[in-house]
């Protein structure tokens, strides 16, 4: 009688300890949770390439797509860079503002990426990262869908395709403030 | 004359400033080793070499110059990156956890090896009285029998 339930008891007790593997091995270390999403994006006033200042604070009641990226971010930054070139000319004239944020580049490469891809939205660099801090970035490209009430309600890390950009941009625009 | 008193207005303006932010790089270095570098996973903050764990520790030189305590500090990363950002996990929570089952592993393993042993020696007291004794017939054949044996 007590040996049988022994012989239960071991098999069995590796069974937690394979459960908390299959989880573990399941979830993605490289995917990091934001805990941003329906917080308030963080205000910014940035000095852009062009010379002009852009600033969060005056866009609210507007729909804000902000931007990270770097012209060192090769495949995926040039991959999504028409899509946003597309996005702006689809959508600035619906009251869209979309704002470019440039980390850890240098203004050469970065002009000239702009330049490449008629990016004509005010795009500003972010010289010590606080920003990127402020919007819990961890690489580029990171992109940030903000809702009329200045609430930061999508992001997407990695590559934006024109799918993804009209559904979230759709979606804010659709809402009354 | 005149120049020289220049001079030392100079160096009390420069040695001003740099008065004015006395952060203690010991301190950033605190900060920076209990954070996650966010580009580089099993790196801290103070251990990578990255451009974006360089800002990072900027931000941290930057919040304690305005009088930020490290705490504060390490609550607005976490406020930007949740807890993923610390190196250790939280202790509350699901996370708690980790920092509780290896004591509770161990507890248990304790107790196991604790009852086994006592159950192996009130199992060896129970058998040793067991063994027969030995009738009178047979103590006077071994006796009789090393005696031979001594002989030989």
């Amino acid at each position: 009688m007590r040996a049988t339930r022994l012989r239960w008891v071991i098999p069995l007790a590796v069974v937690p300890l394979l459960l908390l593997l299959a989880y573990g091995f399941r979830t993605d270390p490289r995917e990091i949770p934001t805990p941003l999403i329906g917080k308030p994006a963080a205000p910014f006033t940035l000095p852009t390439f062009e010379g002009g200042q852009v600033s969060l604070d005056a866009l609210r009641g507007r729909v804000v797509v902000v931007n990270f990226w770097a012209s060192w971010c090769y495949p995926a930054c040039y991959e999504e860079a028409p899509t946003l070139a597309r996005g702006w000319e689809a959508y600035h004239d619906r009251g869209v503002m979309m704002i470019g944020i440039n980390i850890q580049d240098k203004p050469e490469p970065a002009k000239k990426f702009l330049t490449q891809f008629n990016h004509t939205f005010p795009n500003a660099p972010d010289p010590v990262g606080q920003v990127a801090v402020d919007y819990g970035v961890y690489g580029v490209p990171e992109t940030f869908f903000i809702d009329r009430r200045g609430r930061i309600r999508f992001k997407q890390v990695g590559g934006l395709t024109d799918e993804v950009f009209k559904s979230h941009v759709d979606t804010l625009l659709a809402e009354k403030e | 004359m005149r120049s020289r008193a220049r001079t030392l207005l100079l160096l009390v303006a420069a040695l001003a400033v740099l008065g004015a932010a006395p952060v203690d790089e010991q301190v950033v270095r605190e900060i920076a080793a209990e954070l996650r570098c966010v580009v580089c996973q099993s790196l801290s903050v103070a251990d990578s070499p990255s451009e974006t764990a360089h800002q990072m520790r900027g931000i941290i030189r930057e919040r304690l110059a305005a009088g930020q305590t490290p705490d504060q500090i390490k609550a607005y990363f976490v406020d930007k990156y949740g807890t993923w950002i610390l190196l250790s996990p939280p202790r509350n929570g699901f996370s708690l956890l980790v920092w509780v089952m290896p004591f509770a592993g161990l507890a248990v393993g304790l107790l196991v090896i604790a009852l086994t042993v006592r159950k192996w020696s009130r199992r060896t007291a129970v058998t040793e009285p067991a063994a027969p004794p030995l009738d009178e017939a047979m103590q006077q054949r071994i006796r009789r029998e090393l005696v031979e044996r001594g002989r030989d």
